[in-house]
């Protein structure tokens, strides 16, 4: 009873963060997004907050993460620092369209330029009010907030967050990438939102990069919206590089029309507690999706994956692939689904979760499932758990490779097979270099931070 | 180069080898025979340091060195080299960077600068041609996907590039054909030399045409039992186990 409890007061202590603070939070926003609170709100209070009796976060429990002390800001003029001089991304000489945004909010001096024409990047709380044609067509399309209490949450606190449009047919060349910054100097709980709109024949690759660059605590609870239109093509990382005291709920929907071909891919680096959800629905015959996920725990960490795929027409294909590596005490778990409608006949789906444990108290809970309602259909499903394989250890030893040398290649190996799914070539480089150094143990936690603020 | 003393082995409690004598010079070919479940392999993976072999007696000498002080990979950067009866598969370590890793952590050791790009490539198709592997198989994962005879090959070929001054082969034979015999003998016999020698592991005197042993020794529960010249091959070939069977009782 204690558990339900409290996590019916943090409820209500965030229904009135919400009420008490209104006016902010609707300051600079556009209709759309103001009239989808009402509904929003209304599921969180009669949803809550996911206890671990909801299926989809049995593994994970939200309320020591919850109940955390933070603070909220609901103003962006508060952040007002030059990220330019205090932020250095750790994805070195990669050419991309950088965008960043700061707490949230997205970052006032942002220095766009060379990207095609009519590919719009801006603000989403911008976007709302001054392309009310495509934002109202799609923002809150593809989230439904009747399922999944967080996301609930998130639309009725958002306040901003980044809005990319790229038109019919347009390629952008380099990639476009959002670094998400979290810089305070008190612990603080954040609200991001996202949309993405690649219109018909459109390809592009996206970026996430989510960073801390203080020692606080920080809870985000961040929102995207992936539209792709017929024949589009995305390419979408995210690179989860956070300090251990922060916590991070991320939730993807993507929805793909015919031919479309989207991928995304989750690499879980550093983080306190991660959980990202990732609902993709295939609407439109030959849709293809990969979602990979690439988790390496160690400490106290949690990072769980949840997917569901979603096979709503015919002659789709999707795959997923998800590898942990677990050290210390720390736990993870994977949930995935795939569903498979009556009419999607020809589907073809995969889904496969596997997981290193490199101590005895870390922990995996894993859960994949099928739900297939179409009768001419292939699908796979498997999750492994197991040890690094000790005959290959003594096999690379027994060749004069010592032993941390012959584990860290064998580790290498494993994560290698998600990162390797990446198709921007020099980004998988760099992507390469983060996993090498991470399981070397020689990524920071905090990234290469200007300011000392620990 | 290698002197074994009075050696016993346990696993898991169980006594393997029950006390193994063995002398080994430079430039000497020995060809160790016995039934299964002598000990056979058990007397390999012991000296090449694999874990959960509990030496509960003996000395191994090599070199002057007590051997059984030293991790597996140290054995290998003092020039012990075990080709494992069943090679192992490791997906997604490649054959190249495998390769490249284990030479450059046994040059480390011995205080030489790694081996540049070029050198390694070169190094590695000479050593490709001396044993026949083809190139499309270093491109690959360790071992993945490699056929019976293409993993035993591969275990030739290592011992190819990392030179080593005692090998161990262990049942290199078994599940090979006769062409590919052929080729994993003639790769042994061009790596000799009077600075190095080679433990031939084998339950078949069929490998003994083709690596000819200075001595043969028979393993039978735990101990060598007889030991002579490679003519001692050619007459258990004949007689078959069940004559040492019979003469020990």
């Amino acid at each position: 009873m204690t558990e339900v409890n409290s996590i019916e007061n943090i409820k209500y202590d965030i229904i009135k963060l919400y009420q008490d603070n209104k006016n902010l939070i609707d300051n600079k926003v556009g209709s759309k997004i103001t009239q989808l609170r009402d509904k929003a709100l209304a599921d969180f209070t009669n949803l809550g907050i996911p206890t671990r009796k909801v299926e989809a976060y049995k593994y994970t429990n939200l309320e020591p993460v919850l109940s955390g002390n933070y603070s909220a800001e609901f103003s962006p003029d508060l952040f007002k620092v030059n990220l330019h001089d205090v932020f250095k991304c750790e994805v070195p000489e990669l050419e991309t369209h950088v965008v960043l945004i700061l707490n949230g909010f997205y970052y006032h001096d942002n220095k766009l330029s060379g990207l095609p024409d009519g590919v719009i990047v801006s603000s989403l709380a911008y976007a709302s009010v001054y392309y009310p044609d495509l934002f109202n067509k799609h923002y809150g399309s593809y989230v439904d907030t009747s399922e999944d209490g967080m996301a609930a949450m998130n639309t009725f606190m958002v306040q901003d967050g980044v809005f990319i449009y790229v038109p019919k047919n347009v390629m952008i060349e380099k990639p476009i990438q959002v670094i998400n910054l979290c810089y305070t100097f008190k612990n603080l709980q954040i609200t991001r939102r996202n949309l993405v709109i690649a219109e018909e024949g459109s390809d592009f690759q996206l970026i996430f990069c989510d960073h801390t660059l203080c020692k606080k605590s920080y809870l985000t609870n961040s929102l995207t919206e992936i539209y792709a239109g017929e024949n589009a093509r995305v390419d979408f990382s995210r690179l989860q590089n956070e300090n251990n005291l922060s916590s991070q709920l991320t939730h993807e929907y993507i929805y793909q029309l015919a031919n479309s071909n989207v991928i995304s891919n989750i690499l879980s680096l550093h983080g306190g507690f991660i959980r990202n959800n990732v609902y993709v629905k295939l609407d439109g015959e030959g849709a293809e999706n990969h979602t990979y996920g690439l988790f390496i725990g160690d400490e106290k960490q949690h990072v769980s994956n949840f997917t569901l795929v979603n096979h709503a027409k015919p002659n789709c294909t999707s795959n997923q692939l998800f590898k942990g590596i677990l050290n210390d005490s720390a736990t993870g778990a994977f949930n995935g689904k795939i569903y498979v409608s009556k009419d999607a006949q020809k589907t073809i789906a995969y889904q496969k979760n596997q997981n290193i444990l490199l101590s005895p108290a870390a922990k995996m809970n894993s859960k994949p499932q099928l739900e297939i309602y179409a009768d001419d259909v292939k699908c796979s499903h498997g999750a492994t758990v197991g040890q690094l394989d000790n005959e290959a250890l003594f096999y690379l030893r027994s060749r004069g490779i010592p032993e941390k040398e012959a584990r860290h290649l064998m580790m290498y190996a494993f994560a290698n097979e998600v990162v390797s799914m990446i198709r921007t070539e020099n980004l998988k480089e760099r992507i390469i270099d983060l996993v090498d150094k991470r399981l070397r143990g020689d990524l920071s936690k905090c990234t290469e931070c200007e300011i000392s603020c620990g | 180069m290698l002197k074994i003393e009075n050696l016993k082995v346990e696993i898991e409690g169980k006594e393997i080898l029950k006390g193994i004598n063995l002398v080994v010079n430079e430039g000497e070919v020995h060809a160790i025979m016995g039934p299964n479940g002598s000990g056979k392999s058990t007397l390999a993976s012991a000296l090449a340091g694999k874990n959960g072999y509990e030496i509960t007696h003996g000395k191994v000498i090599y070199n002057g060195i007590n051997l059984l002080e030293l991790n597996p990979e140290e054995r290998a950067h003092n020039g012990i080299f075990l080709g494992f009866q069943y090679p192992v598969e490791i997906p997604g370590v490649s054959m190249v960077n495998f390769l490249k890793t284990a030479i450059n952590e046994q040059r480390k050791y011995r205080n030489l600068q790694p081996l540049s790009a070029s050198d390694f490539l070169k190094l590695l198709r000479d050593k490709q041609e001396l044993v026949g592997l083809h190139s499309k198989l270093t491109n690959r994962s360790v071992n993945e996907g490699f056929s019976g005879g293409e993993k035993k090959k591969n275990e030739i070929f290592q011992m190819a590039m990392l030179e080593p001054r005692l090998s161990i082969l262990d049942e290199t034979d078994s599940g090979l054909d006769i062409d590919a015999l052929k080729v994993v003998a003639n790769g042994v016999n061009k790596l000799k030399s009077p600075e190095n020698a080679t433990i031939v592991i084998t339950h078949y005197q069929r490998l003994l045409d083709y690596i000819i042993p200075d001595f043969v020794h028979v393993l039978y529960k735990g101990k060598i039992v007889k030991s002579s010249g490679k003519e001692l091959a050619i007459e258990l070939e004949e007689k078959g186990y069940e004559w040492i069977e019979s003469e020990m009782g």
